[in-house]
């Protein structure tokens, strides 16, 4: 450890003695959730129209074919689509894949569903690139996914998700209370909701590792609600008199630099992540980009405010004013 | 309390090497690409880091289940006649149909005559009662129901016998390290992983889904379409029989009917070995067999009582070969039709190696080609070094002092995910690399949760060590709690996920394991190790 002890050196702060009045901001707050919120929405509506399915899905959950392939050359999209319907191939989708350079095409054939001739596509996909390009190209990667896994894999992803939250809620309910888990699982919500409109906006598919993200998301996303909770908890065992509103201002301005902290270490290295990556983590590295930044903003912008609105509400109603410190208060 | 600590950092140090152990081993040198070897050797990578091909596929259990009640058909037959009691025929009402349709566990006997209707009774129940449930139907007809048990028992052993079939086969072809289990939750499925191999053509010549090779006995045929088919049994086919079109050699366009005996004479578990041979008079390639001492006795009993009749070789639902029986065959005999010498090689493989209970079909497929496995690592190391010396840097600028500490807890971390990753089978796949990088990213969290703790207790005016107490102990529960939400969102993952995505659970809930031991406990013992350096009144660097 260094022997750099001298005083009087101020450390390096991001925030020294702010004093924001978060809670007086709620109603931009509220608006720039809603904002995005319905837009994310709407977004998923149109797709739901046009694709039948809120979210643009990957062969992960869709099923279908796909084969991403790597030329010696420039690879001529035209070229490919005429060898394809060629071979008898007629619906393939063909488009370029990843960093020009690479000279890479992914061609995606629509769902199989007889699940008997599921590799039939691929096959074909194969013979057509040989009869057009001898051996001067190489697979990649070949994705055959059929309608039985596909089907089953968004079945599981939407209860993974669903437990996750109801997981989140249980704990907080049980470390905190009742409102402070429903006030962070719906922060959390929040969250998912605007990364997954996210995806739908930027017209990304969902894949099961961008799934991985969002679950990741959800228990990341906690943490920092988990930061500034603790300190109102902290605080309302100190003054009980303070207005709750004040409170939790002041417990938001006294975690603010943590708070920006910690998640902007993870975003950076998962901002590494979504630069230097590659292609396969892309999706997934958006998410998490996207998820931390929605998350960070949240906990504040979200989660507080809505213990404050709560107690206000019981106020209105003539019942206890005061938020429970806690169930198990610790020492 | 000074030896408390020197014992503490004796612990660490041991740890240390040991994990280090788990990542290296004992390499053969000290240059850089003798540790990355060392590493590769210790650390499973995934099949999307290595390259290889991963299928799922699907146990057609139900013909197991119809092979099972097929034969208990015909001992209820043999039992009654054996009894001398009176029935008009013992059939299935509904079997199981080619597109997996029907109740293959039901049997019925019927014609049973009013005054034998206990009698009938009282011999299923004996003989069957445990296996089946038995009910009469008030019109001189008893229903025979294999038990939901029972079924899902066979079910199960019909996995895993097909399971261990697969995995026979892929042991013959020498791929190293593959994984062969079920899959999914009671679906009957199995995931099959094999390293090293991207050619789906060939992964599918080894295991060969669809080989289930039975003998039938023919009825009628070869009828040039299905209308003159069904016709010749009268417009419906009957519950015992079947109809099964001819494949000749590929390319031929000349499709023939069958009407077949539903129930097999022989079946893929009858043979006992199978080699490829050919025919000398003819010169055709063949496959002769052996069957096993119960099978022989079976076809025996069939040939000799239908000379001259024709029986029929079925592959994969479709006839390949029909023959006429010259003369009763024991337990040896060949198959012989157009086949091509891999075909014949294929086919005696199967034969041999034991044959799959029921056919599978494919669910899904992936390959990944071992060159893009290789640019994934480099991509995903690359990205990780990033983010590690951007967040060693950090923490040195803005902590100083304690800056160092936090980036020692930090490569600690790494080096107990990692090790554990040696130690343990976990496989580390690309998003399992991703997790890695979330690990530092959410590792120094917990640094920054005590750091910024102890300056505010330093403003609230505490001493050094007075500030570092309470620090760690006022950050340890927030630490506590957004490690549990996190690591129960990662362990729900680990529950559902598969392949690559297991993989990143794996490397985030140990990596934040890991963290829960270097960010409290390390970090904590390096600040009283300096502490005890520190003169009084001096402050710590943070």
């Amino acid at each position: 450890m260094s022997a750099d002890t001298e005083e009087g050196r101020e450390p390096v702060e991001l925030f020294h003695n702010v004093n924001v009045d978060w809670l007086g901001k709620k109603w931009y707050f509220l608006a720039f959730s809603m904002i995005f919120s319905v837009a994310g929405v709407a977004s998923m509506g149109w797709h739901w129209v046009h694709i039948g399915s809120p979210v643009p899905l990957g062969v992960d959950f869709q099923g279908g074919t796909q084969v991403q392939v790597r030329f010696a050359e420039h690879p001529n999209t035209d070229k490919i689509r005429s060898a394809m319907d060629a071979s008898g191939v007629h619906d393939a989708r063909i488009q370029a894949f990843g960093e020009a350079v690479n000279n890479e095409v992914l061609i995606s054939l629509p769902e199989q569903t007889n699940e008997n001739s599921l590799d039939a596509g691929r096959e074909k996909i194969q013979t057509a690139l040989h009869e057009q390009y001898g051996n001067s190209f190489t697979i990649r990667n070949v994705q055959v996914v059929g309608p039985t896994v596909g089907h089953q894999l968004e079945k599981q992803a939407a209860l993974a998700t669903l437990y996750s939250l109801i997981g989140m809620l249980i704990y907080l309910w049980f470390r905190f209370q009742l409102i402070y888990g429903v006030a962070a699982v719906v922060a959390c919500f929040h969250d998912t909701l605007i990364t997954v409109g996210a995806f739908t906006l930027a017209n990304r598919e969902l894949s099961l590792t961008v799934i991985a993200a969002i679950l990741t998301l959800v228990g990341y996303s906690m943490n920092d609600t988990i930061v500034v909770f603790d300190r109102i908890r902290e605080n309302l065992r100190l003054s009980r008199r303070e207005p709750l509103a004040d409170l939790v201002n002041r417990s938001i301005n006294q975690t603010l630099s943590r708070t920006v902290l910690t998640s902007g270490l993870t975003f950076l290295t998962v901002l590494s992540l979504f630069i230097f990556g590659g292609q396969v983590l892309n999706g997934f590295s958006f998410a998490l980009v996207v998820g931390i930044l929605i998350g960070t903003y949240s906990s504040i912008a979200v989660a507080s405010p809505m213990l404050v609105a709560w107690q206000e509400w019981r106020a209105g109603r003539g019942k206890s004013a005061i938020l429970p410190a806690s169930k198990r208060s610790k020492a | 309390m000074k030896k408390n600590l020197k014992t503490k950092i004796a612990s660490i140090i041991a740890i240390m090497v040991v994990f280090i152990y788990g990542i290296i081993g004992i390499p053969s040198g000290v240059s850089g690409k003798a540790l990355m070897e060392a590493m590769t050797q210790r650390i499973h990578l995934g099949l999307d880091l290595k390259g290889g091909a991963h299928l799922i596929l699907q146990v057609k259990v139900l013909e197991a289940v119809n092979d099972e009640t097929d034969n208990t058909a015909a001992r209820i037959q043999e039992d009654l006649k054996g009894a001398h009691l009176t029935f008009s025929q013992v059939f299935k009402p509904s079997p199981l149909k080619a597109d997996g349709t029907g109740q293959p566990q039901t049997i019925r006997v019927e014609g049973v005559t009013a005054d034998q209707q206990s009698a009938v009774r009282s011999l299923l129940d004996s003989k069957y009662g445990s296996e089946y449930d038995i009910a009469g139907n008030g019109d001189n007809s008893m229903t025979v129901t294999m038990k939901p048990m029972v079924e899902t028992a066979l079910e199960k052993r019909t996995v895993q016998q097909a399971i261990d079939t697969i995995r026979d086969r892929v042991d013959t072809l020498g791929v190293s390290e593959p994984v062969i289990q079920q899959y999914g939750l009671g679906d009957n499925q199995i995931l099959v992983e094999l390293p090293g191999i991207s050619d789906l053509d060939r992964v599918k010549s080894i295991i060969q889904s669809t080989a289930r090779l039975e003998i039938h006995a023919v009825i009628g045929g070869p009828y040039p379409d299905e209308q003159s088919a069904l016709a010749s049994v009268g417009g419906v086919v009957p519950a015992d029989e079947e109809m099964v079109h001819f494949s000749g050699m590929t390319g031929s366009d000349a499709d023939s009917v069958y009407i077949l005996q539903r129930v097999s004479v022989v079946k893929g578990n009858d043979f006992r070995s199978a080699d490829p041979g050919t025919n000398p008079n003819t010169g055709q390639r063949n496959v002769q067999f052996t069957l096993t001492n119960e099978a022989g006795d079976r076809f025996y009993q069939y040939t000799r009582a239908n000379v001259s009749r024709s029986m029929a070789v079925v592959l994969g639902g479709r006839v390949r070969e029909v023959a006429s029986i010259r003369e009763p065959i024991r337990d040896r005999g060949e198959i012989e039709g157009s086949f091509s010498q891999e075909e014949v090689t294929n086919l005696s493989k199967l034969l041999s190696s034991g044959a799959l209970p029921a056919s599978l079909t494919y669910l899904e497929q992936r390959t990944v080609g071992a060159s893009l496995g290789a640019d994934s690592i480099r991509e995903g190391v690359t990205a990780a070094v990033v983010g590690l010396v951007v967040v060693l840097i950090f923490m040195l600028v803005y902590y100083r002092g304690a800056g160092i500490n936090a980036d020692l807890a930090l490569i600690l971390n790494l080096v107990i995910l990692l090790g554990f990753m040696g130690f343990s089978t976990a496989t580390l796949t690309l998003p399992g690399i991703a997790g890695v990088i979330l690990t530092i990213g959410m590792g120094v969290d917990s640094n920054v949760l005590v750091f910024e703790r102890i300056r505010e207790e330093i403003r609230a005016g505490k001493a050094a060590a007075a500030a570092v107490e309470q620090g760690f102990a006022h950050a340890w529960t927030t630490i506590f709690d957004t490690h549990v939400t996190t690591i129960v969102s990662a362990a729900i993952l680990f529950v559902f996920g598969t392949g690559p995505v297991k993989g990143f659970a794996t490397t985030l809930v140990v990596g934040l394991c890991a963290n829960l031991f270097t960010a409290v406990f390390v970090s904590r013992v390096i600040f009283d190790s300096h502490l005890n350096k520190l003169k009084p009144g001096q402050m710590v660097s943070i």
